[in-house]
């Protein structure tokens, strides 16, 4: 694997779904793109690990999903969107979701946003994340 | 002639849809948001388009990842509503308008776009939004719809420059046909918005409102914008606003700002609204 390292990947708490990202999440994505149709998300409750079994995803990625492991899922080259569908899939908004994400209850997530969401102050880059803590 | 009379931007947020659809338009959470847009839907009904070209993003709906097109046009009759993964939204289907599609093509190619044709493709949430807040619950829409989708889901998206660049020719393209019609353009997505990871919630209106001033005032200015900025300081889905960008750059030079509406939040967005007529 090569050094290179792109600048926004000094931003914090955000994976860019960038060119290499989704070429490790392809087989993931696939999974969850499929989770558009009702059959597919009907047989995938019923039976999560056996219908992730018919994606060639790494065991990462597969335990991710059944773990509903969002952060480690973005890293691994699930996009947002896509992920999503599953949260859709288990009954949940993408605001839960969102929530869940940033460790927060969804309750605590939607009052940040209504009081105005998050200031990007001490959130622009790794350095400024480290001197706010 | 085809004219473009105005542009609309406007957020698209998906729970702005839901709310609609689940009757929740007035409740505390959504009242002013709704308020806010009520103007933007009377302009729409007084100045009547006959064709909206709609700038917006699929969200892994019409595309998978087995193709991603950077700027794909839909030139059919009609575009289903796509199950986004909870049912189709039930708003009514989108009527195109295959014969300008087809000539904007052939104008955008042979002024070196090389656009991507779609002649099947469902729409989500990122279309269908923006007509609801426009046009509200109509039995059909009041106007026939050209789907112009952009990629801004892998990174990176056209930049803004690029963007802008489109929106010129979309307008010689539209100039050049000889029909009478009044076409409207929407650029939609944004404001600052993050809805991925540990900083996911993040807004900055101050940007968001330098961009508006710069939309209506001085656009060139917004050009050299770089997709870091946008990351950094809007959020990583703040880079829709490139498609705000897009629809700037059909208006021609001059243009009127006659609205604009701020409003945080709609789930995880900071939504903005502006209509800029063309002078």
């Amino acid at each position: 694997m090569s050094e290179h390292k792109e600048a926004y990947e000094d931003i914090p708490g955000t994976w860019v779904f960038d060119a290499q990202r989704a070429r490790l999440g392809y087989p993931l994505n696939e999974f969850l793109y499929s989770l558009m149709k009702d059959s597919n998300r009907k047989a995938f409750l019923a039976n999560e690990r056996e219908y992730t079994l018919k994606f060639r995803m790494s065991p990462e990625q597969r335990e991710g999903v059944l773990k509903r492991d969002w952060n480690r899922l973005l890293e691994l080259g699930g996009v947002s969107y896509a992920l999503a569908k599953l949260a859709f899939t288990d009954g949940k908004s993408y605001q839960y979701m969102a929530s869940q994400m940033t460790g927060m209850t969804e309750k605590e997530y939607v009052d940040m946003m209504l009081k105005g969401g998050r200031s990007p102050d001490g959130w622009r880059t790794k350095a400024e994340r480290q001197g706010k803590r | 002639m085809a004219r473009i009379i105005a542009g609309v931007g406007t957020s698209h947020t998906p729970a702005i849809g839901a709310a609609v659809d689940n009757g929740k338009t007035d409740q505390p959470y959504w009242q002013p948001l709704f308020k806010g847009y009520e103007p933007a839907k009377r302009w729409m009904a007084e100045n009547k388009p006959d064709v909206v070209i709609m700038v917006y993003n699929d969200h892994v709906n019409a595309f998978d990842f087995k193709i991603i097109p950077t700027f794909a046009l839909g030139c059919a009759e009609e575009f289903p509503i796509a199950d986004e993964g909870w049912g189709p939204r039930p708003v009514p289907i989108v009527k195109g308008y295959p014969e300008l599609a087809a000539h904007l093509v052939q104008s955008l190619v042979l002024d070196e776009f090389d656009m991507t044709i779609c002649n099947e493709m469902q729409v989500d949430h990122g279309l269908t939004v923006p007509l609801t807040l426009l046009c509200g619950t109509p039995q059909a829409w009041p106007c026939r719809v050209i789907p112009l989708a952009v990629n801004v889901i892998q990174y990176p998206a056209p930049t803004g420059h690029r963007c802008f660049r489109l929106g010129e020719a979309i307008r010689r393209a539209v100039e050049s046909w000889d029909e009478d019609l009044k076409v409207v353009i929407f650029g939609t997505g944004g404001m600052s918005h993050q809805i991925q990871g540990p900083r996911a919630g993040l807004t900055n209106p101050a940007f968001d409102t330098a961009f508006l001033d710069g939309l209506s005032k001085d656009p060139e200015r917004l050009l050299s914008i770089q997709p870091l900025e946008y990351l950094r300081e809007a959020g990583a889905e703040a880079i829709e606003l490139v498609m705000w960008l897009l629809m700037r750059g059909a208006l021609g030079e001059r243009v009127q700002e006659v609205y604009r509406f701020y409003h945080i939040p709609a789930s995880s967005t900071a939504v903005g609204n502006i209509i800029l007529e063309a002078r």
